[in-house]
């Protein structure tokens, strides 16, 4: 089924997408003309697949439970943040914040995604085939942060138990981030997300960063890092 | 909040389509501004004469004219809505003081031999509706949908702010030590007429370059010396450049094609721009200065 965003509003179009027939066998869908909409495709919770054909606003996907949806195009601020469940692929660029809260599920960005992306991640997986902005994976709780690239400043400041693996440079680790040994866990790890993905990647050619575990509970020898 | 718009034509193709983008791009950013609105067009270089960007507030044309006259004989006025452009051969110098001390009911917007300026309070698709901004055709421009933050909602606290000949500023942001900056510009010469932000921003720009540097490296030492949010784009006559602070916190996108390079808060504001979704589209850096 094929929706135009020229042609119908976008409440409308969300609207029924959030609400599918579960005994409708249509469970593939277009959106053409999404001229840069805020909250294309939120909220979505069946498995049905959604096509946008080009460029988006914020907040892309966002909440998704099951559903699988692709931009061709690029993506503004919070694509699939606080994502549950399912698949987010985006062809082109993300803007910053891409995936921030993700609970679970696993977000694609063939290009670049700028600063903070996975803020607070909480067991999403983040893949970016281009490079990750500032500030990324700030907070992160839980899931896994894969970059192809490079990294910008302050990569995994304050980072509890998420991972992040990284197969450019990293300009600079943020407070409490520091490289870890890749392990035998982490490298199966990855080879089953590559492997769910469809990803040609050998998991050895990636360095893993993690927490140091030194800011989890305020020790009086921390104080200078606050 | 506040949306910031700017377009640069690289080629002469959609010279006459310029007013008509941009007012498009305005008019897509009124969700992030409604409060006022504001716009500069960069239209091609008259050598000769200047132009005066003038507010009229409450007085009429007729009576701006007939006051104007007894100082400047060779004028040529347009009027759009409550602005007018003033056309003369007469120096900004003597036009400005006259203005000042003695036509008081007006304010000056912005003058110099290229730029057009416009701002008034109101939402942004009535205001560029009344300033007829898609009539206008130009080599650049840039423009501003303002939710007011640190100041009231005013005229004068509109965007653009243009400080000195060709040059104005649009922002998206705030700054937190723009009463010291203020201070020092007052100073070293320069005048403002808010307690607008911005308008120390563009203040800065201005004291920068009549200090002899040009537009990136004035930028650059704003990471330094400004302190803030801002998503900033400063026009001249020749283009304009785009600066995020390093936090990054402000929005910014830019669009890139062989006849022109869009930037705006939100790729929503260029949708309908031609072939914008072929074009070359990203992010600016934070703390890179880009320049057109």
């Amino acid at each position: 089924m094929n929706f135009d965003l020229n042609k119908k509003k976008l409440t409308d179009i969300n609207k029924y997408l959030q609400n599918i027939d579960r005994k409708s066998n249509v469970r593939k869908f277009k959106i053409e003309n999404p001229s840069g909409h805020h909250a294309i495709c939120a909220g979505l919770k069946d498995d049905i697949d959604v096509t946008i054909n080009g460029h988006t606003g914020y907040y892309c996907a966002g909440m998704n439970q099951k559903a699988s949806v692709t931009v061709n195009g690029n993506v503004g601020t919070g694509v699939a943040e606080n994502m549950m469940s399912g698949k987010v692929f985006v062809k082109g660029n993300a803007s910053q914040s891409a995936g921030a809260t993700g609970h679970g599920g696993n977000l694609v960005i063939e290009g670049d995604a700028s600063s903070r992306c996975g803020i607070s991640m909480k067991g999403i997986n983040i893949i970016v085939k281009g490079s990750v902005g500032h500030m990324s994976a700030f907070m992160a709780q839980k899931g896994n942060l894969i970059i192809f690239g490079d990294a910008d400043e302050d990569l995994g400041d304050s980072i509890y138990e998420a991972k992040i693996f990284v197969k450019g440079k990293v300009k600079s680790l943020g407070a409490d981030c520091v490289e870890k040994k890749m392990d035998e866990k982490s490298i199966n790890e990855l080879k089953k997300i590559f492997k769910e993905l469809n990803i040609s990647e050998n998991p050895q050619n990636f360095k893993r960063y993690g927490s140091a575990r030194k800011l989890y509970n305020f020790k009086i020898d921390n104080a200078g890092a606050y | 909040m506040c949306g910031i718009v700017g377009i640069y034509l690289k080629t002469k193709k959609y010279e006459k389509s310029l007013g008509k983008f941009l007012s498009g791009m305005l008019d897509n950013m009124a969700t992030r501004g409604p409060d006022s609105a504001g716009f500069a067009i960069y239209t091609k270089e008259n050598k000769n004469n200047f132009k005066y960007s003038i507010c009229l507030n409450n007085l009429s044309e007729q009576d701006f004219r007939k006051k104007i006259s007894k100082y400047f004989k060779k004028i040529k006025l347009i009027r759009y809505s409550d602005h007018i452009i003033m056309e003369t051969k007469d120096k900004p110098q003597e036009v400005i003081k006259v203005i000042n001390e003695k036509i008081k009911e007006v304010s000056i917007v912005g003058y110099g031999k290229s730029i057009n300026i416009f701002k008034q309070t109101g939402n942004p698709k009535d205001v560029v509706k009344k300033f007829k901004l898609s009539s206008f055709s130009g080599t650049h421009g840039i423009g501003h949908t303002r939710m007011a933050t640190e100041s009231a909602i005013t005229t004068e606290g509109s965007h653009p702010y243009s400080t000195a000949e060709d040059e104005c500023l649009v922002h998206n942001g705030s700054l937190s030590n723009h009463n010291n900056v203020r201070r020092d510009l007052i100073k070293k010469g320069q005048e403002f007429k808010s307690e607008n932000d911005t308008e120390v921003a563009a203040g800065y720009i201005s004291n920068k370059i009549s200090e002899g540097n040009n537009l990136k490296n004035t930028l650059t030492s704003s990471l330094k010396n400004l302190d803030g949010f801002y998503t900033f784009i400063a026009g001249t006559k020749d283009g304009f450049a785009l600066l995020r602070d390093e936090i990054a916190c402000k929005p910014a996108v830019v669009a890139e094609t062989k006849d022109y390079v869009a930037v705006a808060s939100e790729f929503q504001a260029m949708a309908h721009l031609p072939n914008v979704n072929s074009a070359k589209i990203f992010e600016p850096k934070p703390g890179v200065v880009y320049n057109w």
